[in-house]
Parts: C-alpha cells; sequence; structure tokens
C-alpha cells in the first residue's frame, strides 16, 4: 500500500485531535445557520418559490451549506500556505512523494474528521426546528458523492491559492481575493439559484459553484436522473481541470524555487 | 578509500531577483554558489563551513534535489538529484536543524510510523531499525509524546530517527545542535560519531558550532561568497592560516613593553602583556628567556581556536592559506 491513505489517515487525526475546538465551531455554524434561516424566510415570504425553491428548500439549503463550511473549508486557507511563507515547504518537497498528492490526501483526511464533527450539529439543530425537506436513500447517496466531490474542488482551488506564495511574498492578496469568490459564487451568500439571468448563468458555470449549491441541489432532489449524472461530471470535470492546474503549477514552482528563509 | 558518494563540478547557483513589479526589468543576478568543485567519498565525515549566506544551504538543497543548479554537473549516489529527486530521497537523510520533519499534532511514534511508509520500509527492517534508533537517541520517554510538547534536544533527537530510518547512505545535516543545550549537543554529536564509525555512513555537517566540528569532521569545506575557499582537514587549516599562539604574561609590577629577540608585546594592561608568537618560534625557549630576564608571576601559552581561525577569515583579515584544488580534493585522512 502507499503512503497516500496513511497520509489521509493521519489527516484525519491531526484534524480531530482537537475535538472540543471543532465543537465550538460547530456551535457557531449552527448559530449563523438559524440567523441566515430566518434571513432566507423573510425573503421566501416575499418571495414564494424564488428561484424555484420553497421556503423549505431554503432553509434546508441554509443548514446544509452551514454543515458544509467545515467539509469543503470555504473560509479558504491550507496549512501548506504557511509553510510556504517560512520555507518549512523544503521539507515536503524533500520527500519521496508529490507535493499535490500527498496535501489532497491530507485534506481529505482533514474533511472527514470535519464532516463528523462539525457536519452534524447544524443539520441535527435545523432539523429539530424546521421542517427540513429530507433526501431518500438514493439522493443521500448522491450527496455522499457530491459532497466527496466538493472537497476536492475546494481543496483545488485552495492549494491553486496557497502555491501563488511561491510566487506572491504577501499570501493575504490572493487568499481574500479568493475568499470573496468563494463566498459569493458557491452559494453560501446567497442560494445561486436567486441570482438573475447571466449572472445566475456565469454563477452556475464557475467552479465554485461545485462546492455548495451543487451538493445542496442533490440533497434537495433537484437533481436526478441524466441532471443528477451532469451534476457530478460537473464537480468531477472542474476537479480534473483544477489539479491539472495545480499539477502544472507545482511543476512551475518547482522551477522557479525560491525557498524564503534560509 | 571508497567510492563517491556526492560528486560536485563547477557547480553554480544563481538566484534572479525582480527590482519589482513596476521595475520589472530592474532584474538583479545573485550568485549564490560559484563554481564549487568537491567530491565526498563514502564513509567520510565533511564539515561544511561558510559565514551566513555563504551558499551552505542552497547547496544542501542542490544536493537534495529541491533546487536545480544553474550550471555545472552534480551526482548524489550515482543520481542528478534535480532528475531524480524522488529516487535520491529513498536513499539519502536530511535534517534542517530550524525545522522539523514531524509532526506537530502526532506522537512522536505515529510520525515515525508515516514516515516509514513515505519511505517504504519493510515492517521487519523498521522494527530493527526503530529499535536500534531508539536506544541510540533514547527516545522511549517520549515516544508517546506529542510533537508540539517535545523540548527542542528531543524534538532534535526525533527529527534525526526520522531521518536514518529508511537507513540511508548519506546523512545531510543542516545545523542539527543549532540552539541545543551542551547534554543534548553531546548526545547528537555521540551518536552521529557512532552511525559514522559503525554504519559507515557518510555524513555532511553543516554547523556554525565550531565544537561539533572539533569533534566530529575529519575533513572541513568551507564556503565563502559563494567559492569553496577552503577543502581539507582541521589541522592543516590551523597550520595553513598561521595559527598563532599567544604567550600572557604577567609580571610582579607594571613595567615598559617587553621586548625579546624580535618579539613585542602587542598589548599592555597593567602588570600583563600580550605577545604574539611567531609559527616558528619555541615556546619553551621564549618562556625561558622571559623568566631570566623578567620578575614573572604567571605565564599562560594561548592557541589560536579554530573559532578565531574562522572569524578572521570571514571577516577578510586573513587569506586562506591554500586555495581549495579543482574538484579532485578527497579526504584528508
Amino acid at each position: 500500500m502507499g503512503v497516500l491513505p496513511w497520509a489521509w489517515w493521519f489527516g484525519f487525526r491531526r484534524h480531530s485531535a482537537y475535538p472540543l475546538g471543532a465543537l465550538a465551531e460547530a456551535v457557531t455554524n449552527t448559530a449563523f445557520g438559524f440567523m441566515r434561516a430566518y434571513v432566507l424566510l423573510a425573503l421566501w415570504a416575499a418571495r414564494p418559490a424564488l428561484g424555484g425553491y420553497d421556503a423549505a428548500d431554503a432553509v434546508t439549503f441554509c443548514f446544509i451549506t452551514q454543515a458544509l463550511i467545515g467539509p469543503v473549508q470555504i473560509f479558504g486557507g491550507i496549512d501548506l500556505t504557511e509553510r510556504i511563507r517560512t520555507g518549512d515547504v523544503a521539507i515536503d518537497l524533500h520527500r519521496p512523494v508529490g507535493l499535490q498528492g500527498w496535501w489532497l490526501a491530507d485534506d481529505l483526511g482533514r474533511a472527514a474528521a470535519a464532516l463528523l464533527l462539525r457536519g452534524g450539529p447544524p443539520l441535527l439543530a435545523g432539523a429539530l426546528v424546521f421542517p427540513l425537506t429530507v433526501p431518500g436513500p438514493a439522493a443521500s447517496a448522491a450527496f455522499a458523492a457530491a459532497v466527496l466531490l466538493a472537497v476536492v474542488v475546494g481543496f483545488a482551488l485552495r492549494y491553486l491559492v496557497a502555491l501563488s506564495a511561491f510566487w506572491v511574498h504577501d499570501h493575504r492578496g490572493p487568499e481574500a481575493v479568493a475568499l470573496v469568490l468563494s463566498l459569493f459564487f458557491s452559494g453560501m451568500i446567497l442560494p445561486l439559484v436567486v441570482f438573475p439571468g447571466a449572472l445566475g448563468s456565469a454563477a452556475m458555470a464557475l467552479p465554485w459553484a461545485a462546492l455548495i449549491q451543487v451538493p445542496a441541489d442533490v440533497f434537495l432532489g433537484r437533481r436526478t436522473g441524466a441532471g443528477l449524472l451532469g451534476a457530478l461530471g460537473f464537480q468531477a470535470g472542474w476537479a480534473l481541470v483544477l489539479l491539472g492546474a495545480g499539477a502544472l503549477l507545482t511543476r512551475a514552482a518547482r522551477r522557479r524555487l525560491v525557498v524564503h528563509g534560509g | 578509500m571508497g567510492d563517491a558518494v556526492i560528486e560536485a563540478a563547477a557547480l553554480t547557483k544563481t538566484f534572479t531577483r525582480a527590482g519589482g513589479v513596476l521595475r520589472r526589468r530592474a532584474r538583479t543576478a545573485v550568485t549564490a554558489v560559484d563554481a564549487v568543485s568537491f567530491t565526498v567519498r563514502r564513509g567520510e565525515f565533511v564539515g561544511y563551513l561558510g559565514p551566513n549566506g555563504a551558499g551552505k544551504s542552497t547547496t544542501i538543497k542542490m544536493l537534495t534535489g529541491i533546487l536545480a543548479a544553474s550550471s555545472g554537473s552534480l551526482t548524489v549516489c550515482g543520481l542528478d538529484p534535480s532528475r531524480r529527486r524522488t529516487a535520491l530521497a529513498r536513499r539519502i537523510g536530511v535534517v534542517f536543524g530550524q525545522r522539523t520533519t514531524l509532526w506537530w499534532d502526532l506522537p512522536l511514534r505515529d510520525s515515525l510510523t508515516l514516515v516509514r511508509r513515505l519511505y517504504r520500509v519493510e515492517a521487519a527492517a523498521h522494527r530493527t531499525r526503530l529499535a536500534e534508533l531508539t536506544a541510540l537517541l533514547e527516545l522511549e520517554p517520549f515516544l508517546a509524546t506529542p510533537v508540539r510538547q517535545l523540548s527542542l534536544g528531543q524534538r532534535m533527537r526525533g527529527d534525526l530517527a526520522a531521518a536514518l530510518l529508511h537507513d540511508p547512505e548519506l546523512l545531510v545535516l543542516d545545523e542539527p545542535t543549532i540552539g541545543l543545550d551542551v547534554v543534548s549537543k553531546a548526545t547528537v554529536r555521540e551518536f552521529l560519531a557512532r552511525i559514522n564509525a559503525e554504519r559507515g555512513t557518510t555524513i555532511l555537517l553543516t554547523t556554525h558550532d565550531l565544537g561539533d566540528i572539533e569533534r566530529l569532521c575529519r575533513r572541513v569545506m568551507i564556503i565563502d561568497h559563494g567559492r569553496l575557499a577552503y577543502d581539507g582537514g582541521l589541522g592543516e587549516l590551523r597550520r595553513t592560516v598561521g595559527a598563532d599562539r599567544v604567550l600572557v604574561v604577567e609580571l610582579d609590577r607594571p613595567a615598559p613593553p617587553i621586548a625579546l629577540d624580535g618579539i613585542e608585546a602587542e598589548r599592555a594592561d597593567g602588570p600583563r602583556q600580550w605577545l604574539r608568537l611567531p609559527p616558528a618560534a619555541n615556546a619553551a625557549a621564549v618562556i625561558a628567556a622571559l623568566a631570566a630576564r623578567y620578575d614573572v608571576r604567571d605565564i599562560a601559552l594561548r592557541e589560536t581556536g579554530i573559532e578565531d581561525v574562522l572569524a578572521s577569515l570571514y571577516r577578510g583579515d586573513r587569506a586562506y592559506g591554500r586555495p581549495a584544488p579543482g574538484g579532485q580534493r578527497s579526504s584528508a585522512e
């Protein structure tokens, strides 16, 4: 067996090493879930059936997105950035393993820990208070696949942002831009279905839609049959494109490498 | 005399620094390593010295394949490091003293397990090797402790174990004793001397700690401003740069500067005077002459330490006695 399953396992253990911290984040995600739910309810009271969602769909969407904040790391960031900034990446680059594959495995472990510790509480709390749309077994299985792909796309985007630290000495700029794009175009601020016309179509075609909007639609049962395959294909396509870009950028970074700090 | 583990010929690394976003054209080239040639043979223990910014770390990054050379040729364990980085990584161990290869949040034992998977060490070989390293480096008391809770000395021992688990032919150490207390330093040095002597592991050691060098290295290479300024034995270095001896003479009472057969006091402080002895001078004869002519209360003979020698070399007060012979230099045994 290769080393990557172990990288996954130790990533999982590393990120589940502080359960109290994760719990605190889950409580925060849940509290914000309720605030967003009431905002969305007010919106849907004024505009029923907006974007094809009913009020229950909108509230369900809200709690799913809150549950996915941790697993897809919607606010951005990856430990690799700091390692590039400090030069510790030299150690990663020395190891007999590809940089992107290693960090992907580690991040999938992190996501699994986040899903376990931070995914459940917002959904459960939401379901106790509001009548949520609950998927059947088929939609649940499809949702699991969509979440996995969302995590991969989320990783690929954050990896690209992290690699920019090889070129840009202050990584906060790219991270700030990435954060705005990620929040706005993933559906985190408002479901993309309410975006009008061309903006809506563009948002649905961009990779960030694969992070939140697509898994949520799968959960809500709005993608079935060929539509479901299209949704998963859309996520997988972006995952491949972005990981490919990551591989190219990794090679470019190696060529151009200046390891900061000696 | 074994075969070559590292062969560098006219190895050069030039970095290009941009002059800023708006001044793209104002690029400057900085040559960090300038046509360095040397050979390290199997079983050698070589100290790689030089002032900060001289090019030591850059050389190490090229040796490990992290950086590609701008020109010249480099072979490590028979491989081109930057092209065969992964294959090479399985055959060499590297310790960056200021960084750690261990996982901060995991117990040391788990980090070592991950390293085992990374380097695909067989289970049986791993058990034997881990037991050996645990005994030699006294890891047992903190194997179950998360790395972030280890003291610096413990962490360094953990890092050494991680670098050696896959039994590399070559161990490259970048300041492994930095920040360690005297006891931890002694443990690390003793361990390094042992694996070099008993397992025949070739070691290239970069350090600013001259105690490391004096206790461990038979051969030193000094890099300065990117150029290899010296390559040879440590004793030879002391001799070739003319490490002087100084007599510190304490008289009964303050006196005019001593003048004795061409040797003059270079400094006087009350009753105490300092006399620098020429390399050819016979210290015993000078002391006898002093005792005969002056009321001497005490005499001490001080040899210039390797530290003083290097400090004056780095500052440029003194010339490197002999330029490094290009490429063909082997060990000074």
